[in-house]
């Protein structure tokens, strides 16, 4: 009881600063939880009413946003908060043997916190360290490198209670990692530069320049830049608080991608001056990003950055000394769910709300951040359009292919010499790619991630293009040696746990195939699961109410049209084989009853006459 | 404007501006299976069983606008295949088991399967473990048979003004919750006069000391299956026994 009291005491004195830097609005719930939990340790169910009666809000939405992200806890976590990345890159540098290493050593079970409270050991989907991995998150900061040495010597830190800065710092070293530089990555861009070009061109111009330039977004879906500019710009605003908004995506998601988090940590001036001019061309007041939160370690310098900016001029009231041009820019931090990289989830989460897609249309050009017409653009494409204000349209047309304008940048892991961020011309092919790259003996890249398309030997010559084969960056390359099939159960079940869960097909569907994909692996499947497989795919790709559900599948479709003996050597039978283990289901009782005669079994285990395999 | 039509499995359909396809439908007497969609309130599109084809791209019936000369594909071998799969979905995610359910025979997600030919469940079962909770004097929730459709959630919100429910976790561990800091229905404003009391088309929100009323053979969907019952799904606008 006593702990209730010290505990309800903090609430009164740890939360009401919280409250008082969002201005008590509903819109930062998210912002809010964070937070909360940074200075509580946990959500506890307390802190949830006190955030609900602050905010005016129900206290069940409170809950139901904080019960929808991964990085929110509502029961108490350990001391040390230990998330292994778990994309496939990381488990083929070998995370499983050193996941397990380090719950040995510390004595606790993963999923699980220990009973002092001390540590939990856990998986996390990719943070996006594939090029440096095996990689993983420790209260939050991302370690790279990790190899059986430095599990120990984590462990032994984590018994010790060494705080996180008397850890050793080559643990936190993250590198750029830039093996191919292009017209983006070839220069350095001083702030402001892009912005000023694009105020001496003017609104109209720079606009016309974006046409001209065919730019299509980097996100993956490659809508055309200008198209939404000028939707957004169009639009009227509406209601109470008629504005504009200019929103960057920076959520990279996506398992296997991590141009962004280098684009963030060396080419953010850039950056902010294309947020600036997305702002500037469509005539907005607010520029959003919104940071995933496995990138939580680049707040500082980039809100340092964006008060560099103030201060210069480039952000606020008049920038640039341009009466009509008052413009600012706020980071907000994701909390651990993939979804909210597609742009309606993320407006939702921006707004304080679950993360789950919105019904389209209404685009958000014209009803996007609360309701206001707002323009959504990946990290890498407001880059795009700071180099287009710089050199013109025509300039950034003449590079790439007439469909596919410009550069790309690839972010490049898995089996390969050097992996690494790379900026090729669109319309390079993959054969080139993985000359560049060393990777000798591949059997398959995935281009774009899980949601992407896996690759085999004989379509090496295709091209990086919208037109050909289209991505958001990911390129994750597997040697001869791999196992397609772990491959695509290792996505099967990032799907199954990123699923947002508002549609039927989606959140029934992703679990089934994940749990079918297990059933396989356990050597139990036979050819009846990967008819189920097909099935469910077409039904997801069908009735899916977005894009994440609509391509949950296309990763297990690829592999089994092109690797199905990777699958096929697992099959128990070409048949039908149930997935409930009736031996196995007595398992319990044998264990209680303290039983292990052949009469205890059922079937082949217990040895009767009669019964075969 | 009443001379718009859409083409709905070939036959002419009137809509006036702002009307979805569904909308179009019921008012024609054409049944196209919902679970989630209700007359009374802003569509949402979540459980997709009114998953149709217009003009070769499948959409939600509830959501989509309907437009002049849109073709609609709906009662078609494709799609019931794909709702049936989805109804099979429902039935393994949560614990519905029907014979011992007071909501049998006015059930929705019960009626569909038999209107869609669902012969079994034919998924290995979830089995989760969702604790029922009978604190509230008049109101039995039955969480093992949530679909997640947020008709309970709407109607609170919408009507009673009151936010009784909400949804919590994602994907498959999504969840109904109530607005209450010990996750108690009696600790909350809830009443029978609710109309969120009212809506549930599954078995969860059921009032107390009553159940079994109707005997079998005489229930809702014993008298006619949902198929044939368009013009009194259209019309639920008015709070239906419970």
């Amino acid at each position: 009881m006593s702990q209730d009291y010290a505990e309800a005491g903090q609430l009164d004195s740890r939360l009401p600063p919280i409250f008082e830097r969002y201005r008590y609005e509903a819109r930062y719930l998210v912002q809010i939880l964070r937070e909360v939990q940074d200075a509580l340790g946990h959500l506890p169910a307390a802190a949830l009413s006190a955030v609900a009666r602050a905010l005016c809000l129900p206290r069940a939405r409170v809950e139901g946003v904080a019960g929808f992200y991964s990085f929110f806890h509502l029961t108490p976590v350990g001391r040390y908060r230990v998330l292994f990345s778990d994309n496939i890159t990381d488990r083929m540098l070998g995370s499983g043997e050193l996941i397990d290493r380090l719950c040995n050593k510390l004595w606790v079970e993963r999923g699980k916190v220990s009973e002092d409270r001390l540590v939990s050991v856990d998986t996390t989907s990719c943070t996006g360290m594939c090029d440096q991995g095996p990689a993983l998150l420790v209260n939050g900061r991302p370690l790279t490198r990790m190899s059986a040495e430095r599990i120990d010597r984590i462990s032994e830190l984590i018994r010790k209670q060494a705080p996180l800065s008397d850890w050793p710092r080559e643990y936190f070293l993250i590198e750029d990692n830039i093996r191919r530089y292009d017209e983006l990555l070839g220069r350095q861009w001083p702030n402001g530069e892009a912005l000023k070009a694009a105020v001496a061109r003017g609104r109209e111009a720079m606009l016309a320049e974006m046409k001209l330039s065919n730019l299509r977004g980097r996100g993956g879906a490659g809508f055309t830049t200008h198209i939404k500019w000028e939707s957004a710009r169009r639009a009227p605003c509406a209601g109470e608080a008629p504005a504009r908004y200019v929103v960057c995506n920076a959520d990279e998601g996506e398992p296997g991608t991590f141009k962004d988090r280098v684009l963030l940590s060396s080419y953010a001036d850039l950056l902010f001056d294309g947020i600036s001019i997305a702002g500037f061309t469509i005539g907005a007041t607010l520029g959003l990003v919104y940071l995933r939160g496995e990138y939580a370690y680049l707040l500082p310098a980039l809100n340092e950055n964006l008060a560099r900016r103030r201060r210069d001029g480039l952000l606020g009231t008049r920038v640039l000394g341009e009466d009509d041009f008052n413009f600012d820019i706020e980071i907000h931090l994701g909390v651990g769910a993939y979804v909210c990289g597609e742009e309606t989830a993320l407006l939702e989460s921006l707004e304080g709300k679950r993360g789950v897609p919105r019904i389209r249309p209404p685009f958000p050009a014209t009803e996007g951040y609360l309701g206001q017409p707002t323009v959504v653009n990946n990290v890498e494409t407001l880059c795009k359009a700071a180099l287009i204000a710089v050199n013109g349209g025509a300039w950034f047309a003449g590079l790439g292919t007439k469909q596919s304008t410009g550069t790309k940048l690839l972010s490049i892991s898995g089996d390969v010499e050097t992996p690494g961020i790379y900026e090729y011309p669109f319309g390079v092919s993959v054969a080139q790619v993985l000359n560049d790259c060393g990777a000798g003996n591949a059997q398959a890249v995935q281009v774009s991630g899980p949601s992407g398309t896996c690759l085999a030997m004989h379509e090496f010559s295709r091209r990086i293009a919208f037109e050909d084969v289209p991505t958001a960056g990911a390129f994750m390359v597997f040697g001869e040696h791999r196992d397609m099939f772990e491959v695509a159960r290792n996505f099967a079940h990032f799907f199954a746990h990123e699923s947002c869960g508002f549609c039927t097909p989606c959140r029934v569907g992703t679990s089934l195939v994940a749990n079918c994909m297990d059933k396989i692996a356990s050597g139990q499947g036979s050819q009846h699961d990967i008819n189920e497989i097909f099935k469910i795919h077409r039904l997801l790709h069908a009735a899916s109410h977005c894009g994440l559900g609509q391509s949950a599948c296309n990763p297990l479709f690829d592999t089994l049209n092109k690797f199905r003996p990777a699958y096929e050597r697992r099959l128990r039978s070409l048949a039908f084989k149930p997935a409930f283990d009736l031996d196995q289901a007595l398992a319990s009782a044998r264990q209680m009853t303290g039983r292990d005669d052949p009469a205890a079994h059922f079937g082949l285990a217990a040895g009767l006459p009669g019964v075969e395999a | 404007m009443s001379t718009q039509h859409i083409l709905l499995d070939g036959l002419p359909v009137s809509f006036t501006d702002g009307q979805t396809i569904m909308q179009a439908a019921m008012a024609a007497d054409i049944f196209i299976p919902h679970l989630c969609h209700h007359p009374e309130f802003k569509p949402q599109g979540s459980c997709k069983l009114c998953t149709v084809k217009a003009n070769g791209r499948y959409v939600s019936a509830c959501t989509m606008p309907a437009r002049d000369g849109m073709e609609v594909e709906n009662n078609s071998p494709d799609l019931n295949d794909k709702r049936r799969t989805m109804l099979q979905m429902l039935f393994v995610e949560g614990n519905h088991f029907c014979p011992s359910c007071e909501k049998s025979g006015r059930c929705m997600l019960q009626a569909l399967a038999y209107e869609l030919e669902m012969l079994t469940p034919h998924f290995p079962q979830f089995y989760p473990d969702r604790a029922v909770d009978a604190s509230h004097p008049e109101v039995l929730l039955d969480f093992n048979r949530c679909i997640l459709c947020e008709l309970c959630v709407r109607a609170s919100r919408d009507v009673d003004g009151k936010n009784v429910f909400a949804l919590s976790g994602r994907g498959i561990s999504k969840h109904l919750i109530v607005n209450a800091e010990s996750g108690r229905l009696a600790d909350t404003d809830f009443s029978l006069a609710d109309k969120a009391a009212h809506v549930c088309p599954v078995g969860v929100i059921l009032r107390k000391r009553r159940g079994f009323a109707v005997p079998i053979g005489s229930r809702r969907y014993d008298v006619q299956p949902i198929g044939m019952q368009v013009e009194r799904l259209a019309r639920r606008t008015t709070t239906e026994e419970v």
